[in-house]
């Protein structure tokens, strides 16, 4: 079973944002980790494999800080790690999708995972366009997955309950929480991805030039904000801000 | 020349999610300053039924691709259908409402006709004839204004709550068109239904949230009742649902639900940014917490400091009087 994970790596969740001097999103001085939704993506690629027998590659496109991310994977337990270093260049969903699925093109695989979003961007789309331009299906939002001969009963989350689906492979597959634990990597794990395979890649490499990859979307400008004023404490025993707070929710906020 | 701003009318079992109605109601207003037409998609089975709805919310037409196959939302079946609608009639804007279907089909149409999809939106606007959207990125700690200038359909999911849903009514032109078969590769061999009589935590105008404060699952039964007198979802904190009293489909924050509900109730929540990011665009915050110094009064409109296994009961009690007043 070939396995491969699209792990994005991303702002830590902590992260303050402010913008540079261009009035971009200032990525200088942050500290960067793996999408959490990919942990749970590596962490069911590791499961799969462990299961029987495979072999799991975890693909990044991202600038080279981004093998932190990728060695993570590895000593998580992944086989090889890709990076594909697109240069200075704007990529929206479709361009980073584009470049995901040509590297993926000359590759085997049976399975493929990633999270159903990333915490940054966060527009829950990468993988989808990734399965389009592949041409196989996808499921998204999954929190149980089973294989079994060449084909894959997953449970999805969707509103109000969950679905269970059934698809034949290869496919991909979004991971939501729930779907497992991710495991943190062992002392002897992270010795041993320092000797694993990194191949790092141009966008040339995949057989890519920028205009083929060149953004749908325009970003016109970016903003911070602004910050939430604190509003009223209620004073008073329990009884009687309780009854205020209730007055004041119909009288004042018009919210009820 | 791709021309008609589209709103794809989501429906789950006969009902047209509130969210499509408000995109059709700002939609109107959209299509109207650029002076093209405002079109809904119904997709489905049985869904001819539904067109009487959708017209209430003022759609110059509506596409209606009503077959078997697509009794339940599958991935292939809707992507199949829209497209063939977007391919035919050549749309300028495609929008959908950001739910699970919404995020779901619209990645998928999206890449179909390689152009630009902007999520999450919590605001749409004209500027020089063109649509530009308004995105919280980074769990709402920046905003990020967008356009796709000139791949068609330009698309957007909007975040449910954005845009009120004003009816106005017209008589809509009914265009019905034959689902021209694709495969469909998702099986649903299982629907499993949380029964709930609570509106879904995305949609709803008013959720009562509960953390670690709460200090058990039986105790999310003061926040239900709560919930119940104020027609209101329920939510939690991640280190309610990693404590495993209620289900992650309860969760709000950055790795959980978004939520843009009119009133939002914190009970025993200290305010974590992470907690923030899912909630922080609700128009009112109220928390109730017995440190002062928590989090969470720093954007609460209006807070109580306070144990909460006092303060929730009375407010439900004195809640159940206002309503029925
Ligand atoms: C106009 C515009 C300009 C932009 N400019 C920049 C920029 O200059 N620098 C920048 O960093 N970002 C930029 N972005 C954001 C960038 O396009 C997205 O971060 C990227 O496309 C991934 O999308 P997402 O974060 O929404 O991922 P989602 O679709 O939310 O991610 C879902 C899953 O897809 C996979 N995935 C996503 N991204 C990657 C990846 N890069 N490698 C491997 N797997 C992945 C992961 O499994 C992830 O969990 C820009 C976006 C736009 C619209
Ligand atoms: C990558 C990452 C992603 C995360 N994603 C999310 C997310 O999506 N959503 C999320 O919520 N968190 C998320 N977190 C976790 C977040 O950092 C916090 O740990 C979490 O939100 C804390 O939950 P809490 O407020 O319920 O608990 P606590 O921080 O423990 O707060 C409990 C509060 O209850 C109050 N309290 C206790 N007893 C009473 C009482 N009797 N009456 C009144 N008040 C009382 C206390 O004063 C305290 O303020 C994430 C963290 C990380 C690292």
């Amino acid at each position: 079973m070939k396995i491969l994970v699209c792990l994005k790596q991303t702002f830590d969740t902590e992260a303050k944002i402010t913008l540079d001097s261009n009035g971009k999103i200032e990525s200088k001085g942050v500290s960067m980790i793996m999408n959490p939704y990919d942990e749970f993506a590596v962490e069911e690629a590791l499961r799969i494999k462990e299961k029987g027998e495979g072999e799991v590659t975890v693909i990044s496109v991202g600038g080279q800080q981004t093998q932190d991310a990728l060695r993570q994977a590895l000593a998580m337990g992944a086989d090889k790690a890709v990076l594909v270093d697109p240069g200075e260049i704007e990529l929206d969903e479709f361009s980073t999708a584009t470049v995901l699925a040509k590297t993926i093109g000359g590759m085997e695989y049976d399975i493929i995972l990633g999270g159903f979003r990333a915490i940054d961007d966060g527009s829950a789309q990468v993988v989808g366009r990734v399965a389009e331009l592949l041409n196989i299906p996808v499921v998204n939002v999954v929190t149980k997955l089973e294989i079994e001969g060449g084909k894959a009963l997953a449970t999805r989350e969707v509103e109000g309950g969950s679905e269970v689906i059934e698809v034949a492979l290869p496919a991909a597959f979004t991971a939501q929480k729930g779907l497992n634990e991710p495991r943190y990597p062992s002392m002897k794990g992270i010795m041993k991805a320092k000797k694993k395979p990194m191949d790092k890649k141009t966008l040339a490499d995949v057989g890519l030039d920028e205009n083929q990859i060149a953004a749908k979307v325009k970003a016109l400008s970016f903003s911070l904000p602004e910050a939430r004023q604190a509003g009223k404490v209620i004073p008073g025993e329990a009884a009687e801000a309780a009854k205020e707070l209730a007055r004041l929710l119909r009288e004042e906020a018009k919210v009820i | 020349m791709a021309k008609g701003i589209w709103v794809f009318a989501e429906q789950r079992e006969g009902q047209v999610k509130k969210v499509s109605f408000e995109l059709l109601s700002e939609g109107r207003k959209v299509a109207d300053q650029l002076g093209e037409e405002l079109c809904a998609v119904l997709v489905g089975k049985n869904v001819s039924d539904l067109t009487e709805a959708v017209s209430a919310y003022g759609p110059d037409k509506i596409y209606v691709i009503d077959n078997d196959a697509l009794e339940n939302y599958t991935t292939d079946g809707y992507t199949n259908a829209v497209s063939d609608l977007v391919k035919k009639y050549e749309p300028s804007v495609l929008l959908f409402g950001c739910t699970v279907t919404g995020r779901d089909l619209s990645a998928q149409v999206a890449q179909r006709f390689q152009t630009g999809l902007m999520t999450d939106c919590t605001g749409m606007e004209v500027v020089d004839g063109q649509l530009v959207f308004t995105r919280p990125i980074y769990a709402g700690k920046a905003i990020v204004k967008a356009s796709c200038p000139e791949a068609r359909p330009a698309m957007a999911t909007i975040r449910p709550n954005t845009f009120a849903a004003v009816e106005n009514a017209k008589q809509a032109e009914v265009i019905n068109v034959e689902y021209g078969a694709g495969d469909i590769r998702q099986v649903i061999k299982d629907i499993i239904r949380q029964v709930s009589e609570r509106p879904e935590l995305t949609e709803a105008n008013i959720i009562v949230s509960g953390g670690r404060g709460m200090k058990g699952p039986e105790n999310f039964k003061l926040l239900e009742d709560l919930a119940d007198v104020l027609g209101a979802a329920v939510g939690a904190s991640r280190a309610a649902v990693d404590a495993g009293w209620v289900s992650h489909s309860f969760q709000v924050g950055q790795t959980g639900k978004t939520v843009s509900p009119v009133l939002y109730i914190a009970c025993g929540i200290s305010g974590a940014i992470q907690h923030l990011a899912g909630m922080s665009s609700a128009k009112c915050i109220v928390a109730i917490n017995k440190d002062e110094e928590a989090n969470i009064f720093k954007v609460a409109d209006y807070g109580i400091v306070g144990d909460l296994f006092e303060v929730v009961p009375i407010l439900t009690e004195e809640l159940k009087k206002i309503m029925a007043s």
